[in-house]
């Protein structure tokens, strides 16, 4: 037989082929061909975002060979993880690092595709599936914080409870069902399971086949050229000859690039694996210990920071109208602006929005990074006042130092750059504010701070207010009360009759 | 190839689609397909209907009527606070599972006045929800989270929360000290209508006040801004 003559793998490849029929769909996807230029380091985000979410599955499924979700053993499993089992931390690691990776080259992509005008006509779809993609990415870090079920993860859902308590009328209902319960407990982490081990990740990969097979369908997104403007009626055909001229096959002219910056990101992901480790698990879960500061995790510190800064009166509305208008823009973003200019040239209001967003983004997420408006829990006890504040002081100025530290007031002013950042430091407090107005500010708070009259008793605030208007720089004097000078220096003489007595 | 199976299955119609008989028999046997396949989907939709009922009725299963989610408990005996004092206190909630562990705990913060009066609040910071922590020596709860500050008496001081601290209704049963818990404290069940002149360190004893309502009235600020019972100093 002629058959015979082919060796036995061959044979199970035809068998199989001649089955399935993939083989001529996988050649000509292929070596279909993409425009020359399109070959470049720009458009490797995409394939990358893919591999890391490969990556995920499968450091995912390892960790849930071992991983319990149950609120009294997810802790516990994480340090058998970290701790017992052979190379279980780097694998903690990966997984962790993958998802801080994987975050952070979606959001490139997707800049890079905004950019390059990616998202116009015929493109529309694959844009709205990646808008899909990074809420479920974003979805999936969520979940994931939360399965690391520690003292963050327990009072991050916290936090997600009290934002969902606010919605009018069904909040009390949103936030049972969010918690699968009346508190946070057992039945909250296995549903949180559930959505980032099944629901997020099957969807997930649906949305990415469908992405990727749209790619496939219209072809890449030709490079931007100044001038060259979208039309419905004739972009396709423009398209045609553009890869068809000069288009290269996609195997191997493009692919090589994407391949190589995927190896770059898998061995970047090991790389702080293996160099960083895991992240924590942080403190047990335990919601009696209140010695805790709870931080989400990196990609949430943005919305951690602007939660700090909303005014009361606005906060409860921007919540959620906000993330409405946010997503709604993503949405509508191919429908406003689906045809014309693809050029970042051409393009400056959307560079600049571009710019601005992704400042901003990074303005409040190094904010949260040091939470300036939090309170140093720690620092009445942990930090030092700087000795040459104290030195040479008088009695009665340390005992006001030493009431500066009992009294907490260490916790949200710094002294010598330690301490806390809620208020002002007061290094040079003496200059700003004068002994009246001291004494009114600790007795009466304001200005956001605490009024500390019942607090401290009529010596200690004497103290207080003597050790700090010593607090200013040496080569400049305490603020006074100018009028209050005058007054004492115009004040008659014992035996002098006051000066409206007089005749 | 599907298109092949197509074909074949097309080309072995068509010949039997000669006379005009088998042409109107044909057209019946069409519209009698046509029928059936629209009545298999009504019978699909129809079934997943039935069968999406009780899965709706399962995923809502954490819901139930108000109130329902919390119960009296004991929170130690009266003489274990002194008055003048604001601790840390820990229950079991009322409704926990078996594997929940420390997550079915929970912590709140008794004040014993010197009168006697019992006021026993929620750690959750009525902003976020995030710990409180009480600092005796300054008389203050601190969150750690945005900033918020409330004074001794649960009002609120300074940064981002719109109110004082959640409060636990109590009574005194006998030699125990009893609170009404059993949910996490949020703004959807603990906003609730107050008189003006009312808010600070009142009795939580009162039944009037526990009519929960969706607004949150905002606690006209005492004349001392401070706490009105100093335990210091």
């Amino acid at each position: 037989m002629r058959q015979s003559s082919k060796r036995w793998y061959e044979r199970t490849y035809d068998w199989i082929e001649s089955r399935v029929q993939l083989a001529d769909f996988v050649r000509d996807s292929a070596a279909h061909p993409v425009p020359a230029k399109t070959a470049s380091w720009w458009y490797v985000f995409g394939s990358a975002s893919f591999v890391l979410l490969i990556l995920q599955i499968i450091t995912g499924v390892l960790l849930a060979t071992i991983y319990v979700p149950s609120a009294g053993q997810a802790w516990d499993s994480l340090q058998v993880l970290n701790h017992q089992l052979p190379l279980g931390w780097f694998l903690r690691a990966m997984h962790g690092w993958g998802s801080n990776f994987m975050v952070a080259v979606v959001l490139v992509h997707m800049a890079q595709v905004f950019l390059f005008g990616a998202y116009k006509f015929p493109r529309e779809l694959t844009w709205l599936l990646g808008v899909g993609l990074l809420l479920m990415t974003l979805g999936m870090a969520f979940s994931g914080q939360i399965l690391r079920f520690d003292q963050d993860a327990y009072w991050g859902l916290g936090i997600g409870a009290s934002i969902t308590s606010r919605v009018p009328f069904v909040g009390g209902e949103m936030v049972h069902l969010m918690l699968g319960g009346p508190i946070i407990a057992g039945a909250t982490l296995s549903r949180f399971f559930a959505l980032h081990v099944f629901v997020l990740p099957a969807t997930m990969l649906a949305f990415a086949g469908l992405h990727v097979w749209l790619v496939l369908k219209l072809g890449i997104n030709e490079w931007p050229t100044p001038g060259r403007l979208v039309r419905r009626e004739t972009y396709i055909k423009e398209y045609h000859e553009l890869t068809h001229r000069n288009g290269v096959p996609f195997v191997p002219q493009a692919v090589w690039k994407d391949a190589m910056f995927a190896a770059a990101i898998i061995f970047a992901v090991a790389f702080c694996a293996a160099v960083f480790g895991p992240f924590g698990p942080t403190g047990t879960p335990d919601p009696t210990i209140t010695q805790t500061v709870p931080r989400p995790d990196y990609f949430f510190l943005w919305i951690y920071s602007a939660l700090a800064f909303l005014p009361p009166s606005v906060e409860t509305p921007l919540i959620f109208i906000a993330p409405v208008i946010g997503i709604g823009a993503l949405i509508a973003l191919p429908f406003i602006s689906g045809v014309g200019e693809k050029s970042w040239y051409r393009r400056p209001v959307g560079v600049l929005t571009l710019i601005v967003i992704a400042v901003g983004l990074a303005t409040l997420t190094h904010l949260g990074t040091y939470a300036p408006w939090s309170p140093h829990m720690n620092a009445w006890t942990m930090d030092e006042i700087p000795a040459r504040y104290i030195r040479n002081g008088t009695p009665l100025e340390r005992q006001g130092a030493l009431i500066f530290k009992v009294k907490q007031c260490h916790n949200c002013h710094a002294l010598g750059g330690l301490g806390g950042q809620r208020g002002p430091a007061l290094d040079s407090v003496a200059t700003r504010l004068t002994e009246d107005q001291i004494i009114r500010q600790v007795i009466q708070g304001g200005g956001n701070m605490p009024a500390y009259g019942a607090a401290l008793s009529p010596p200690e605030v004497t103290a207080l207010v003597a050790f700090l208007d010593t607090l200013h720089p040496p080569n400049q004097r305490p603020a006074t009360d100018a009028s209050r000078s005058i007054a004492e220096t115009d004040k008659p003489a014992p035996n002098e009759p006051v000066e409206s007595t007089r005749p | 190839m599907n298109s092949d199976f197509d074909r074949q299955h097309s080309e072995s119609i068509e010949p039997a689609a000669s006379t005009s008989a088998a042409i109107e028999s044909n057209s019946r046997v069409q519209d009698r397909r046509k029928f059936l396949f629209r009545l298999s989907i009504a019978i699909n939709a129809a079934i997943g209907l039935l069968v999406a009922t009780p899965v709706v009725r399962f995923l809502l299963g954490p819901l139930r009527p108000k109130g329902s989610y919390d119960h009296w408990i004991p929170l130690g005996k009266i003489a274990d606070y002194q008055p003048g004092t604001t601790i840390l206190a820990t229950y079991r909630n009322p409704i926990t599972n078996p594997w929940d562990g420390e997550t079915g705990n929970v912590a709140c913060y008794v004040r014993r006045q010197t009168d006697g009066n019992f006021t026993v609040f929620a750690v959750n910071c009525a902003h976020l929800g995030c710990p409180v922590r009480w600092f005796p020596q300054s008389q203050l709860f601190l969150c750690p989270c945005h900033g918020g500050a409330y004074y001794a008496d649960g009002s609120r001081a300074a940064g981002p929360p719109e109110r004082g601290l959640f409060t636990y209704a109590s009574r005194i049963d006998g030699e125990m000290l009893m609170i009404q818990a059993g949910q996490l404290p949020t703004l959807a069940n603990q906003a609730r209508l107050r008189t003006p002149g009312d808010c600070p360190g009142r009795s939580s004893a009162s039944k009037s006040d526990f009519h929960l309502v969706k607004e949150i009235a905002p606690c006209v600020k005492a004349p001392n801004g401070g706490t009105n019972e100093p335990t210091i100093g």
